[in-house]
């Protein structure tokens, strides 16, 4: 089992303003991580230092070559980035993610259909591939995007916020996706509700600023307090109930 | 005959100006509308009239100081947005303002009555040179290449700018050359619709075709098509009842939008 990707005293700076302090991180190839923290504590930002959308002011970045040749970085922004009024297909959108791979896409190849077969039924969005974006549910759309994200068959898929758009009837499938799609990649999945990924999730990283990282997918509110780290925390007992952390 | 001879040039010119004007008029027009551009096309065709107006006052082709004028502005305003975080709509909208006072300004300026004018503004068949059917036809040619070369990196780029920066370095120079071609159209076809009429010739034709698909090939073939249909009988209009050209095809498009409106309301009321 070898290193994907290495942060060492990482800093990220929006002019101003600290975004991430000294941060230290190691993201190994079979890991499912759970990055919490409060909002505005960083977890995006994060996220966009490791795909290279924002250059840290400070630190290093070592990346396995896996992640660099071709086998690129897999992205699920918050949903709300493209259009859903845009004239564009199911197919369409999917193949888009094959950008990980060239640079410049012009005509789909036989091999490129026959991908994006493959992941729209694994998706199970099969008599979908001529819809446009507006006819589909929020669970449909959130799957095309996550169809987009993997489609070049990455190492290292990023997840931001995907709770947001899941509806619940999917929202089990879904969880249950990212399980066998955690057998050829590592996730990191960004989320404010740690009640829903704690089923998920091997480990955390709490982002604050600094980040911590929590190897165990069980994690106290005694633990998250240490860490700096205020969030809600639904625990896993009988009777689910919420327990409110103020910021320390 | 004399009157022949014109009347075929006419006809010829008529033809070869709606085929192009709706071929490049349906590339850019499905890029601009799908993409929301249609006010940032507003605010180049409108500085574009400050080209027109100095070519004009210095006596070479007012065309070219509209291409040159469009271009600039086009670039101006992406560029200004992104890098110097100005607010787009303020920013064409000043851009727009401004292109018109410096036209008005220096046709003004210029001695002697200015005939070309009104021609400008509204669009004229009558005026429009075999170098405008040309220089049209060419431009038809290099959007068709550009558009088959680059279709899926252009489509995706423009459908999620964000996505697909996180993997293309490329993202500014294709919204780049493709804004730049887009005011490039926008100028040439100023010569058949005029500056005041110029943008419903590429935002008509994209929502006709919107109205029976989502696909995006679809929606430039069928902006093309529909851009043509409505040009020609607007020429075959306007020289029967006389009235002007531009104005006619701006009307036609409209009619036959809500033409196509109508019958997809009513087919789908009844199949329910």
């Amino acid at each position: 089992m070898s290193n994907l990707l290495e942060m060492y005293s990482v800093s990220v700076a929006y002019e101003d303003n600290i975004a991430l302090q000294d941060v230290d991180f190691i993201v190994n190839e079979s890991d499912f991580i759970g990055v919490i923290g409060p909002n505005g504590g960083g977890k995006t930002t994060l996220l966009k230092v490791i795909l290279g959308l924002i250059k840290p002011i400070k630190g290093k970045i070592i990346f396995n070559s896996k992640l660099i040749d071709g086998n690129s970085i897999g992205y699920l922004p918050q949903i709300s980035t493209g259009d859903v009024n845009y004239p564009v297909t199911v197919t369409d959108v999917i193949l888009s993610g094959m950008m990980i791979r060239k640079k410049i896409i012009s005509r789909m190849s036989a091999s490129d259909k026959n991908k994006t077969k493959e992941i729209i039924e694994e998706l199970g969005l099969s008599g979908m591939e001529r819809s446009s974006l507006n006819e589909l549910s929020g669970g449909q759309l959130q799957r095309v995007f996550l169809g987009r994200a993997i489609i070049g068959d990455p190492k290292l898929l990023l997840l931001d916020e995907p709770g947001n758009f899941v509806d619940s009837t999917f929202e089990n499938d879904f969880y249950e996706k990212l399980r066998v799609l955690n057998k050829r990649m590592a996730i990191l999945m960004v989320s404010h509700d740690i009640g829903i990924i704690s089923s998920h999730v091997r480990s955390y990283a709490c982002v604050n600023k600094k980040l911590h990282f929590h190897p165990s997918s069980e994690i106290s509110n005694e633990q998250l307090l240490a860490y700096g780290c205020p969030i809600q925390l639904i625990t896993h007992g009988e009777v689910p109930h919420t327990v409110l952390k103020s910021h320390s | 005959m004399e009157g022949n001879i014109f009347q075929y040039e006419f006809v010829i010119k008529g033809l070869l100006g709606a085929i192009f004007a709706s071929i490049t008029a349906g590339l850019a027009g499905t890029y601009i509308v799908s993409r929301r551009m249609v006010f940032l096309s507003g605010g180049i065709t409108h500085a574009s009239f400050g080209g027109i107006g100095i070519g004009y006052f210095f006596g070479f082709n007012p065309v070219v100081g509209a291409a040159i004028f469009g271009i600039l502005s086009a670039l101006g305003v992406e560029y200004l947005s992104v890098k110097q975080k100005i607010r787009e709509d303020s920013a064409i909208g000043i851009l727009w303002a401004f292109g018109m006072a410096v036209g008005i300004i220096f046709i003004y300026l210029t001695p002697g009555y200015s005939p070309n004018l009104m021609s400008y503004l509204f669009g004229s068949i009558l005026t429009v040179t075999n170098a405008d059917i040309i220089a049209l036809g060419i431009m038809s040619l290099v959007l068709i290449f550009y558009f088959s070369a680059f279709y899926r990196t252009i489509l995706y780029i423009s459908f999620d700018e964000s996505f697909a920066r996180t993997y293309s370095s490329y993202v500014d120079v294709f919204k780049y050359i493709t804004t730049a071609l887009v005011a490039l159209t926008i100028v040439l076809n100023i010569r058949m619709a005029g500056v005041v009429l110029v943008l419903s010739l590429l935002t008509i034709p994209p929502n006709i075709a919107l109205i029976f698909t989502r696909v995006y090939s679809k929606v430039i073939f069928g902006s093309i098509l529909s851009g043509f249909i409505g040009t020609a009988a607007g020429y075959i209009i306007s020289y029967f009842a006389e009235i002007p050209v531009g104005a006619t095809i701006i009307f036609t498009l409209v009619v036959i939008w809500v033409i196509a409106k109508a019958t997809y309301v009513i087919v789908r009321a009844l199949r329910k």
